[in-house]
């Protein structure tokens, strides 16, 4: 049972935080910001024939597992993903690899976690956590969205690795197998950042900055007195600040990276850029609380100018990436 | 964001849980800072769950009433839909809608009632029962 080594972090986002955990432990000096940026996985997709609870997805990152794809590319590493099709297998391989004393990374289902609190127990099944240890009936868990390591029953962490539905875990559990470059190298920093601003101003109208005026244009036509309404821009906003960090979150994770990024690359620009970044993650904030208090009633629900603000973030956006591209070429 | 700028609202979703989130020191530098949480994320996750809890009771006067089954208001109650009830269960959507009427609820053998119960993270008897 090997507790002892493993150092628990605060990271702001699940599966970055994860990440750069598990390569910390393997010797890696690799922030959660890093792994972010190093995996391009900033992003914007709506996606409204995909529905969680009758409501369209919306999502401010790239899909589940991106972030640990991105990054192991990016190190020539490998990494095992293990997913079981008895859940009694997948419990049997967790234990055999914890009592080696690996260190180990799983998808789960929030909702049947108990560490967390109850107003935040949906069924979102894309969490991101490390198990670093058991003992008697109990995981002990790095949950990088807790300040502190937390102690799970087995029952209730086996339940939560084999929920089912729109992207079900299957008991996925990896870890890396091995790592090829132990630097993040500045070319590859460079060419993470060029595939991002690809992925942003692209031409699929669902993702990116087209996404954004998708999303607009679809809120705008909403009729301002009814209650439906209210849900649907509460759910948008749900989706940007509760549900793995946000909108305004992520790019202020982004500017983070990119202040190391021009570190490491020598480019001044880039920690420009990075200021210019936080300024439309505030602007994103903005959005986020037009829309609560229109919701509270405490001033008039007004579609029209949250379309409006999120039409000019789209438009600040691409200015943004545009500037970034020529500044990584 | 600046550091003084974070929002430290205690926001009872995070029930005195504080979240990282990434803000700029006085240097212009971008560092992780422990959060009491937002008024905002309060308004709008509350929202949501008000909205499940009332999905939930309503279910409960109905399940009494027997104008629906207990299956209904248990899955309420998980804060689960038909939809996630059909895919937590493997079943298919009309066979969850059926057996959300009393009458069909009622006939259910014990192997469909353990699917459930197991979906639900619930005891068959419990089930089968009303609080």
């Amino acid at each position: 049972m090997n507790t002892s080594t493993f150092l628990h972090q605060h990271a702001a986002h699940c599966e970055s935080g994860v990440i750069s955990s598990l390569l910390r432990h393997e010797g890696i000096a690799l922030t959660e910001a890093m792994a972010f940026g190093l995996s391009a996985s900033l992003s914007f997709a709506y996606l409204p024939f995909i529905k969680m609870g009758g409501m369209p997805l919306i999502s401010f990152r790239m899909p589940p597992r991106a972030i640990i794809k991105g990054v192991a590319k990016r190190l020539q590493a490998t990494f095992a993903f293990e997913t079981f099709g008895q859940p009694e297998a997948g419990l049997q391989r967790l234990n055999q690899l914890v009592d080696q004393g690996k260190v180990v990374g799983l998808q789960a289902s929030v909702y049947w976690l108990p560490y967390f609190p109850d107003d935040m127990r949906f069924h979102f099944n894309a969490h991101n956590l490390v198990v670093y240890g058991r003992e008697a009936d109990e995981y002990l868990i790095s949950d990088p969205v807790f300040e502190a390591p937390v102690r799970c029953p087995a029952v209730d962490l086996q339940r939560a690795r084999f929920a089912k539905g729109v992207l079900a875990p299957k008991g996925l559990l990896y870890y890396p197998r091995s790592i090829g470059s132990r630097v993040v190298a500045p070319d590859s920093v460079l060419a993470a950042i060029r595939r991002n601003c690809k992925i942003m101003l692209g031409p699929v109208p669902l993702v990116g900055v087209r996404g954004m005026r998708m999303l607009a244009k679809k809120i705008r036509r909403l009729d301002a007195d009814s209650a439906e309404t209210r849900s649907f821009v509460g759910h948008v906003i749900r989706m940007q600040e509760e549900i793995g960090t946000g909108g305004a979150g992520f790019r202020f994770i982004y500017a983070a990276f990119l202040q190391e990024a021009a570190g490491l690359s020598g480019r001044s620009q880039l920690f420009q850029l990075a200021a210019q970044l936080t300024q439309i993650g505030d602007g994103w904030r903005r959005f986020a609380l037009a829309t609560a208090q229109m919701m509270k009633g405490r001033v008039q629900m007004n579609p029209v100018q949250l379309a409006s603000m999120l039409d000019a973030l789209a438009a600040e956006e691409v200015a943004f990436f545009k500037a970034l591209k020529i500044a990584a070429q | 964001m600046r550091i003084n700028e974070v929002p430290q609202e205690t926001n009872v979703i995070l029930a005195g849980e504080r979240k990282a989130v990434f803000a700029c020191d006085e240097n212009g530098m971008m560092v992780t800072v422990p959060c009491r949480g937002w008024e905002v994320e309060e308004i709008v996750t509350q929202h949501a769950v008000d909205a499940l809890k009332q999905q939930a009771s309503a279910a409960l006067v109905q399940a009494k009433a027997g104008i629906c089954s207990p299956l209904a208001y248990w899955m309420y109650e998980k804060r689960m839909d038909e939809v996630v009830l059909a895919q937590s269960t493997g079943l298919w959507r009309w066979r969850v809608r059926r057996h959300l009427q009393p009458q069909h609820f009622a006939k259910l053998p014990d192997r469909l009632l353990h699917v459930y119960a197991q979906a639900l993270g619930l005891p068959i008897e419990t089930l089968k029962s009303l609080p």
